[in-house]
């Protein structure tokens, strides 16, 4: 792993110094990078030394969560609801259906003369494509559920609540998280889009900024923050999901 | 005294989109309570359309269920499932997500029929009776072996004391030496708490060795075809798989069996040509 690492390293390096393309040849190598984004003085303003960096961190990171909560919140009911109920998944699927394939940037002009201001427009514009990715797979899950569970909670005297606790939600979970995966990897990829378009702070926007006044290792400090908050939201959402899913774990050790 | 069972001319239609598929046709048989009923036939005969109809998972287009005079399917009727006949599925359908305890306790505590103290005690007294699964409470069902799940499947249907126990070709995926053991394990349940079973095969060795009486069971639609009294004494035990009476009663059951897969086959055939 750790060889994968230097070894993309080291193929950055070649393609600055080696590549003969006069565009490459004015990009930072990684020492460059590292340098700057490790500086007590960095050249261009941004460094962990700077507080400005953790502002435009703690912006997008806001953003993101703000968003994924509210697709949270709002895609594993509505996906519970249409994979439970086939009147309501004819009704639903159609509307998404319709506006689904609206690519998520497409949305912003709109989404900004709606919400009166950038802010709540490019959460709007991220917690949409999360929505999106958490519904269907939760409605996914639901579907996918043996129908011999619901007989057997039935058998067993259970009500339609305790059949939505104790089958419909932990016999979805597995997928419920697979959309909470892929929803947090969109979220990030829609909110960097939003913001250059349409923010005041954030990493987007400072990648924008610094590509305007033509900051290069600025850039690909950004850029990599970013990667690297998905990378650790990402791993959260795992965890988390190990934790409520302990059965299948364990499953995996002794299946008969 | 329970759990006697009464089918009088229960028929089945299916009609997705006009084209009417009949599985059953007048089916007619009563079982005593405390009976072991096993039903034989061919794939697609209907058993498990039978089935489906007294658990109350689906509706009858003729006829009338009654379990101890209470009446639980007819035209008309919205079926509804409940513990006072309780399903073991072929597949298992213990809930993965649920550890051995939670799966077994899940019916007294969600019909508030025991205290969790109680239920729980219940439960380790049957688990250790069967077998001594006792010790698998904590563990989830994926951790047991398909013998195991079975056992706390069927322990889960008996902490509800149903009158009727429903046993969808439980042993089915089973290899032979876990099959002969699980069958002595439900004779020796059957024995100690005396409930109706259901049994549903298509092994007529099974069907013959456990029960009572074997229905036998036309090909589509459904009928019954031969209702056989298993004389064999009880309790069972494997010596009388070479008895001459056990001999007999499979010459004749086979015969009728053996007419209907035939024709079953030979249906099949047709409709994939």
């Amino acid at each position: 792993m750790l060889a994968g690492y230097l070894g993309a390293a080291a193929l950055w390096y070649a393609c600055v110094a080696w590549v003969p393309l006069e565009s490459f040849r004015r990009l930072p190598d990684p020492v460059a990078v590292v340098t700057e984004w490790l500086s007590p003085q960095p050249t261009y303003g941004i460094s962990i030394f700077t507080e400005a960096y953790y502002k435009h961190i703690l912006y997008s990171t806001w953003r993101a969560s703000a968003a994924f909560a509210a697709a949270t919140l709002l895609g594993v009911p509505l996906g519970v609801c249409i994979g439970w109920s086939r009147s309501f998944s004819g009704f639903a699927s159609a509307l998404l259906g319709m506006l689904r394939p609206v690519p998520p940037l497409a949305w912003v002009p709109l989404a900004i003369l709606i919400f009166a201001g950038s802010e709540a427009a490019v959460i709007f514009v991220t917690f949409l494509v999360a929505f999106f990715a958490t519904t269907l797979n939760t409605a996914v899950g639901v579907k996918s559920i043996d129908p011999d569970f619901f007989r057997a909670a039935a058998c067993l005297g259970a009500s339609r609540m305790d059949i939505l606790l104790d089958v419909v939600l932990p016999g979805a979970l597995p997928n419920i998280f697979t959309g909470l995966q892929i929803a947090m990897g969109a979220a990030w990829f829609s909110l960097a889009a939003g913001e250059m378009i349409a923010a005041q702070y954030g990493l987007g926007f400072l990648i924008m900024e610094a590509y305007n006044l033509i900051q290069f290792p600025t850039i690909v400090i950004a850029m990599a923050t970013l990667g690297l908050l998905g990378y650790l939201s990402s791993a959260l959402i795992r965890v988390l999901g190990n934790r409520l899913m302990r059965w299948r774990e364990q499953s995996l050790g002794f299946a008969a | 005294m329970s759990g006697a069972l009464s089918i009088r001319g229960v028929g089945k239609t299916y009609d997705p989109e006009g084209a009417s598929v009949e599985a059953l046709r007048d089916c007619s048989f009563e079982v005593r309570a405390e009976e072991f009923v096993a039903i034989v036939g061919p794939s697609g005969c209907g058993k498990s359309t039978l089935l489906n109809a007294i658990a109350g998972f689906d509706t009858v287009t003729a006829g009338q269920i009654t379990l101890d005079g209470r009446l639980l399917a007819q035209p008309g009727l919205a079926p509804k499932p409940g513990p006072d006949r309780v399903v073991v599925f072929q597949h298992g359908a213990l809930f993965p997500w649920k550890t051995v305890l939670e799966n077994v306790t899940y019916g007294p505590l969600r019909q508030k029929a025991l205290s969790r103290e109680a239920a729980r005690a219940k439960a380790l007294e049957l688990l250790r009776a069967s077998g001594g699964l006792d010790s698998t409470a904590a563990s989830y069902p994926a951790q047991l072996s398909s013998g195991m799940q079975r056992r706390v499947e069927i322990v889960r249907a008996l902490m509800n004391d149903p009158p009727l126990l429903l046993l969808d070709e439980p042993f089915r995926a089973m290899d032979g030496f876990s099959k002969a053991t699980m069958h002595q394990h439900l004779l020796d349940l059957h024995r100690r708490y005396r409930k109706t079973i259901v049994f549903i095969t298509h092994d007529l060795d099974e069907a013959i060795y456990l029960a009572d009486t074997v229905v036998v069971m036309t090909t589509r639609p459904g009928t019954v075809k031969e209702i056989i009294r298993v004389g064999l004494g009880r309790p069972r035990v494997p010596q009388m798989l070479y008895s001459r009476d056990y001999a007999e009663l499979k010459r004749s059951a086979a015969q009728s069996v053996h007419e209907e897969a035939r024709r079953a086959f030979e249906r099949g055939e047709r409709e994939q040509a």
